[in-house]
């Protein structure tokens, strides 16, 4: 990837890419604003797959039959290519995962747990996931360590005043936050946050699921200590995460699950463990959807993340201009698309975002309504739940102009 | 197109029956569905054994605010017996339309709300399934 001008991404041309496009719903062509809960698939991962299955199927480091070794060598090739995608320094550093909850889970209950204590501090923001917050909940339940939480602005721009006090409660241990809002789409400061937490000597946990499907991250230039993103908002199947997190730390970690493919020897009084990765992928991992995960880097790659971020700006730039048309809607989150990805929520009038979403699926537009997993955050901006419309490298300006027409039924329906 | 949203529906939601608070309610409750934010707050006044006001105040998606409108009016002049075991269906029935499975939640929001109120007003038997707040059904 260069600096250059990214080549304009022909999303019509992609979606011819992607099989579920020639579906309808409701006798209308589909439109999927929800990308940012789980990506739909293009042709070439699905054919990896079945590829895969129906040519090399046998489980991984174990075989010694040609079809053992096929499937060992795919998906280890498969973690050379998340390596490469986040330019991690080492094959080692990448495990795989569920999704980004259990590699998030991961972090906090082995390295969490060996270094935080009553005294310590845990920084995670209002902004997140549940499954960047809860699991830092529950470690500092069990460790006595305090959790504090960054604050937003009205508009959910994250607050960084707050850092000196907290730097005197104790010492800072781990920040755990967010690269992209699930919710409102605000890319909160990382970096000055990293700059913030390496003055303490805190691990930086970074929650990239909503932002390695769609622009290049680059886990050394980020400067943090682990990332975790979802294979399935990735173009890639369900059922395979990636958990990055610097060799270093890692090696010197206990494991998170025991049993299988983890270990080096076992007898019936002790165990000595596998090296990195293995030592934190116990069982049999999901070796056929990390073939898809490699199909899927690969696409994306031939497309060009700077090209797919290029492209939802543009589109998230139409989208709140097109919004903005429609009577009695207000953004929630930043109304312009400055410092945000691709991903829109709104409400309408008092309309209830549950009647606007069953409505939109009467003209097969998709989109959520909901809290989106972010509770705290929906209660600090006042909202019960909002509609959340959310772009990807196949959204077109077409899509959009079909959210705005079904915008202007729900008000002719619900009668505002 | 709009099979959901048809007019006995909205015109609940948009006017609803029996809509206000009673000044001594007999019974009274609040339901929350918090995975929605639908709220729904009951009062309801016995006389010898029958439903004989009821009132409601709520906030959230039109099938839930709709179905408890069209409940006040099915158990209006009831016997509470006969009000606390009516089973959901009646209410899905009343609103005629097809219902998701988290719709459903919508729906009997308000019918919850009100075995739950006579439950601790009048004493009416209450089945385990609505007693208990669990993760989506909040009762105050
Ligand atoms: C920002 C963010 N973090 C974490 C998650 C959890 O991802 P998963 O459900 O794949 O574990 C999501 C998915 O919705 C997300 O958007």
């Amino acid at each position: 990837m260069t600096g250059a001008t990214p080549q304009e991404l022909d999303p019509t041309r992609i979606r011819a890419d992607f099989p579920i496009f020639a579906r309808q719903v409701h006798g209308q062509d589909l439109v999927y604003l929800d990308s940012a809960s789980t990506s739909q698939k293009p042709q070439a991962m699905l054919d990896a797959m079945v590829g895969f299955y129906s040519t090399s199927n046998a489980n991984v480091h174990r075989g010694v039959y040609t079809l053992g070794v096929e499937s060992t060598d795919a998906y280890e090739a498969a973690r050379d290519a998340v390596a490469r995608l986040i330019n991690a320094p080492s094959r080692r550093e990448v495990v795989f995962t569920r999704n980004t909850t259990e590699a998030l889970n991961l972090v906090a209950k082995t390295v969490g747990v060996e270094r935080c204590g009553p005294g310590d501090v845990i920084v995670s923001t209002v902004l997140e996931h549940h499954a960047n917050l809860v699991p830092w909940q529950v470690l500092a339940q069990a460790t006595g360590a305090t959790l504090r939480f960054l604050d937003v602005d009205d508009e959910g721009r994250l607050q960084l005043d707050e850092l000196d006090a907290i730097a005197r409660e104790g010492n800072v241990r781990i920040v755990a936050v967010t690269h992209q809002s699930n919710t409102l789409g605000v890319r909160p400061p990382v970096e000055e946050l990293v700059r913030w937490a390496r003055a303490q000597g805190a691990l930086v946990v970074l929650d990239a699921a909503q932002t390695v499907p769609n622009r290049p991250v680059d886990v050394q230039a980020l400067d943090v200590d682990f990332l975790a993103f979802s294979g399935h908002k990735t173009l890639a199947p369900t059922g395979i995460g990636v958990l990055w997190g610097r060799e270093a730390i890692l090696a010197e970690t206990q494991p998170f699950l025991t049993g299988g493919e983890m270990i080096r020897s076992v007898a019936l009084d002790r165990t000595s463990w596998n090296t990195l990765p293995w030592k934190f992928e116990a069982g049999t991992p999901a070796f056929a959807e990390a073939v898809g995960l490699h199909a899927a880097i690969d696409y994306l790659e031939a497309v060009g993340l700077d090209a797919i971020d290029a492209h939802e700006h543009a589109i998230t730039e139409y989208a709140l201009g097109r919004l903005d048309e429609v009577t009695g809607l207000r953004i929630v989150g930043p109304p312009d698309a400055a410092a945000r990805g691709g991903v829109v929520s709104f409400v309408l009038d008092d309309v209830h975002p549950h009647d606007i979403a069953e409505i939109l699926d009467r003209h097969a537009v998709c989109v959520r309504a909901g809290h989106h997993c972010t509770q705290p955050l929906m209660q600090r901006l006042g909202h019960a739940a909002t509609v959340r419309a959310s772009f990807y490298l196949y959204t077109t300006t077409a899509e959009i102009d079909r959210l705005i027409d079904g915008l202007h039924d729900v008000r002719r329906v619900m009668g505002v | 197109m709009d099979d959901l949203y048809r007019e006995n529906l909205m015109d609940h939601y948009r006017h609803p029956r029996n809509h206000g608070t009673l000044e001594h309610p007999d019974c009274e409750a609040e339901g929350k569905n918090p995975l929605c934010g639908d709220e729904v707050e009951l009062d309801v006044e016995v006389v010898d054994g029958r439903i004989n006001a009821i009132r409601f105040t709520g906030n959230g998606c039109a099938v839930s605010q709709a179905a408890t409108s069209m409940l006040t009016d099915l158990v209006q002049g009831l016997p509470v017996a006969e009000a606390a075991a009516l089973p959901s269906q009646a209410i899905i029935d009343e609103l005629g339309i097809p219902l998701s499975a988290m719709r459903v939640k919508c729906a009997v929001l308000g019918l919850g709300t009100l075995k739950v109120a006579l439950h601790r007003g009048v004493g009416t038997p209450l089945p385990p399934e609505w007693g208990a707040d669990d993760d989506e059904m909040v009762w105050g």
